[in-house]
């Protein structure tokens, strides 16, 4: 043992040695230097010590990477069909995708923020929204399946979403056009004034997490871009940073940006309770989807809604107040303590730091600088903690260590900037390549963040990586943020545009995720639990098909009566109930090629044949080393014959 | 330092290797089937005298739901049947069949040879408890 130490020491040496060399090469490789490699190295086997939930941007997908390696473990589907999952492709998940605009495939998503108990991070939830056709999703960090998706009415670009509060009470959801609210045929040159923007607040049923929206809060005519929630002191209150307070309609890259303070606003959602107690909104009828995916029937179902309930803070006092912050802020950050909201103010020079005791002092003595449509403005100068001075070029997001340091990102100048908060110093930067939009610190949004790591998102990859072709990778890059300066470790790519990202430490999730499913507690109308339950029903021109798998049969196997010109449902379920043992079916000429099953699940596909023959199907996934013999025959006869329904297994 | 840890492995494996060959001694010894107990949880189980009906038919309910898509009580189908088991097989090796399938494929002289029997299907885990597996245990006891 002893030489090994001495080995080891002596290695360790080496390396420092060679490492140190490197240190000396000025290059943009920041990676090489040190022993950064070592930093990221998960070894085969190994797990790694950070979930990240990278949002997939415009493939409309949460993505989930393991920290510090960057490894790609699981695409959920959230807002698109995926075919590898089959999700909007079985019959089970088709309602999930469902709107009030009618199925829509595909959406484009921004923002995932983690469930959190008393400000911390507790593993539950991860929300999603949808930026285009405006929802939020609920994922189950149990099974990492997409469990519930709801449509936000009066909302379009659903762009200062999902961010939660320090108890889950409410993930919000904010507009980021304004647009007529309700709905109606109206001259575009009429916005000023008659636009507005809804921000909502969702609340979340602590014991299953099922989400209503409980009230919106009816704003100015704004765009909303980001938001977060106050925490500690300031519980209670939800930041919204606003652009376009020009409410200019058209040539928004000009004419937006002609003030030179725009707001953030400050939504007091207790308050907003009490009124809504006190019966203080309106009803407005306005249809949205609600849909619900349940993990005991495995299959996902879809309400309309009617109406919502809203709150018109000019009538309101005490409800909402402006803070006035330098040049169309995007990020809206609250720190670790609650105290501080910082402001990135895309076309200013320096960071805007709010306090939130100031403001609470602002609002007490009246020290407002005028109003707009009814809401109080709090007096710049009034809330203002302090400034952050030219630390880089576009300041975009804000996220915090455990140490009392921010770190910002700097879209123009493509850096990261570590600064002191209190101090508003700056200690550090790096660079990242190239024009990075958000970063995330694993709890980074919360009361406790786990300072080892920031991950910066960008949004051009341009030479990082081999070429392919015009459209190259997106991704994300890996600091280590342990010491006082940052030090880049690593280069990873992402799927889609990696927007933004939550993160927390793997032992809040890993021992808690589901294995199987339990057969016992399928309650698939459809299901088939046991091969004695294995069969086929004919209803009208209506075809199902119970049908069971396991290593590596179908049960039954070989089905004759079936005709041209029936819809022939496959309801499979998987008998197994070993973790990681899913098997598939593809059915020649079915739209769906492989429908991939988990132990103890139902799943469906539809078949409509339209060719008289004998047509095969088979498992999809390489299941057993019996997985090629896993197949199955049906005998499709022509509408008029009169061949009998019948179905066999081994014949019998 | 990692040829070095390679190296340490190494000699843990050769040591690991003579133990098993060791094990694989005992058990060649143990091949008889109304000896051999199997590799698995169960190390000794004695069985009442008289069947426990009530048992036996929670025992069937199970089988059912877990077993029979590869076991029909009378008939050799993807795996054996299981009628007449109590007279080939020890209660112990039978419950550490259903709860240790992977260990009794890779170890057990037995199991080893039923797969190649069965075309190389090996049973799978359906994770029963091993109350769940005393159950279909004493429904084994009611076939005939």
């Amino acid at each position: 043992m002893k030489t090994l130490i001495r080995v080891s020491f002596a290695l360790m040496t080496l390396s420092m040695v060679m490492s140190s060399c490197v240190n000396n090469d000025n290059s943009n490789k920041g990676a090489l230097s040190s022993n950064a490699a070592e930093k990221v190295y998960v070894a085969p086997g190994e797990h790694d010590d950070y979930y990240a939930f990278i949002s997939g941007g415009f493939s409309g997908q949460l993505a989930v990477h393991g920290l510090p390696s960057g490894r790609l473990f699981k695409v959920i589907p959230v807002f698109s069909v995926d075919p590898e999952k089959a999700y909007g492709f079985n019959e089970e998940t088709k309602p999930m995708l469902n709107t009030s605009h009618g199925f829509v495939p595909w959406d484009d998503s921004h923002h995932p923020d983690l469930s959190q108990t008393e400000g911390v991070i507790d593993g539950r939830w991860c929300f999603i929204n949808a930026n285009n056709t405006p929802r939020i999703a609920r994922i189950s960090l149990e099974t990492f399946e997409t469990e519930e998706i709801i449509e936000i009415p009066n909302s379009a670009g659903n762009h200062s979403s999902s961010f939660v509060t320090e108890n889950s009470e409410y993930v919000v959801a904010g507009t980021r056009f304004s647009i007529p609210i309700p709905q109606r045929d109206m001259s575009i040159a009429e916005y000023k004034g008659n636009f507005k923007g809804s921000l909502s607040f969702i609340k979340v049923d602590p014991e299953n997490g099922h989400m209503n929206i409980e009230f919106q809060v009816l704003m100015p005519g704004f765009n909303y871009d980001l938001a977060h929630p106050g925490r500690g002191a300031s519980h209670g209150w939800m930041f919204f940073s606003t652009y376009n307070t020009e409410e200019a309609n058209s040539l928004m890259e000009v004419n937006a940006s002609q003030n030179d303070k725009d707001f953030i606003a400050a939504i007091n959602w207790k308050k907003a309770e009490e009124y809504i107690k006190a019966g203080k909104f309106r009803t407005v009828s306005s249809e949205y989807a609600h849909n619900v995916y349940d993990e005991s029937t495995h299959t996902a179902t879809s309400t309309m809604k009617s109406e919502v309930r809203v709150l018109d803070p000019a009538d309101l006092p005490g409800l909402v107040y402006f803070m006035p912050t330098p040049k169309s802020p995007h990020g809206c950050d609250v720190d670790p303590s609650g105290e501080y909201i910082v402001g990135s103010g895309k076309l200013a020079a320096a960071l805007t730091v709010h306090s939130f005791s100031k403001m609470l002092k602002a609002i007490e003595e009246e020290n407002f600088d005028g109003e707009a449509y009814g809401i109080p403005i709090l007096s710049y100068e009034g809330t203002l903690a302090g400034t952050v001075n030219q630390p880089g070029l576009g300041p975009l997001h804000t996220e915090f260590d455990d140490k009392g340091n921010a770190y910002t990102t700097f879209f123009i100048s493509s850096e990261v900037v570590k600064w002191k908060l209190g101090t508003w110093e700056v200690i550090d930067r790096k660079p990242t390549y190239y024009s990075v939009g958000h970063l995330m610190i694993p709890g980074g949004n919360s009361r406790k963040p786990f300072g080892k790591y920031v991950l910066a998102m960008n949004k051009i990859t341009k030479d990082r990586y081999l070429s392919t072709g015009p459209e190259v990778c997106q991704s994300a890059q890996l600091y280590d943020i342990s010491g006082e300066k940052m030090e880049l470790l690593l280069d990873f790519p992402t799927i889609g545009e990696p927007h933004y990202a939550a993160g927390c430490p793997a032992d809040l999730i890993h021992p808690k995720t589901k294995k199987i499913y339990k057969l016992e507690d399928n309650k698939h109308p459809y299901a088939a639990i046991s091969e004695s339950e294995a069969k086929v029903v004919r209803d009208g021109k209506n075809v199902h098909i119970y049908m069971t798998m396991i290593r590596s049969h179908f049960a039954p196997d070989n089905i004759e009566g079936v005709k041209q010109g029936d819809r022939v449902y496959f309801h499979v379920t998987n008998l197994e109930q070993d973790y990681d043992v899913p098997h598939g079916i593809g059915m020649i000429g079915a739209n769906t090629s492989e429908l991939l099953i988990m132990p103890g699940q139902t799943e469906t596909f539809v078949w409509e044949p339209k060719k008289v023959g004998v047509w095969p199907f088979y498992c999809t996934d390489f299941c057993s080393a019996l997985h090629q013999e896993m197949q199955g025959y049906v005998r499709v006869s022509p509408e008029n014959s009169n061949i009998e329904l019948s179905w066999t297994l081994d014949g019998e | 330092m990692i040829a070095l840890l390679g190296l340490l492995t190494a000699c843990g494996d050769k040591e690991g290797g003579n133990k098993a060959k060791d094990k694989s001694n005992e058990t060649v010894v143990n091949a008889d089937p109304m000896q051999n107990k199997g590799i698995g949880p169960i190390k000794e189980l004695i069985l009442p005298a008289t069947i426990d009906e009530e048992l036996a038919k929670t025992g069937e309910a199970n089988y059912v739901v877990k077993c029979s898509a590869c076991h029909k009580a009378n008939k050799k189908y993807i795996g054996p049947a299981p009628a007449g088991i109590m007279e080939r097989r020890t209660p112990e090796w039978i419950m550490n069949m259903i709860l240790n399938p992977e260990g009794m494929i890779a170890e057990d002289p037995i199991a080893k040879q039923l797969l190649i029997e069965y075309n190389g299907a090996p049973m799978a885990n359906q994770n029963l408890t091993e109350e769940e597996a005393r159950s279909i245990l004493e429904y084994f006891r009611t076939l005939k």
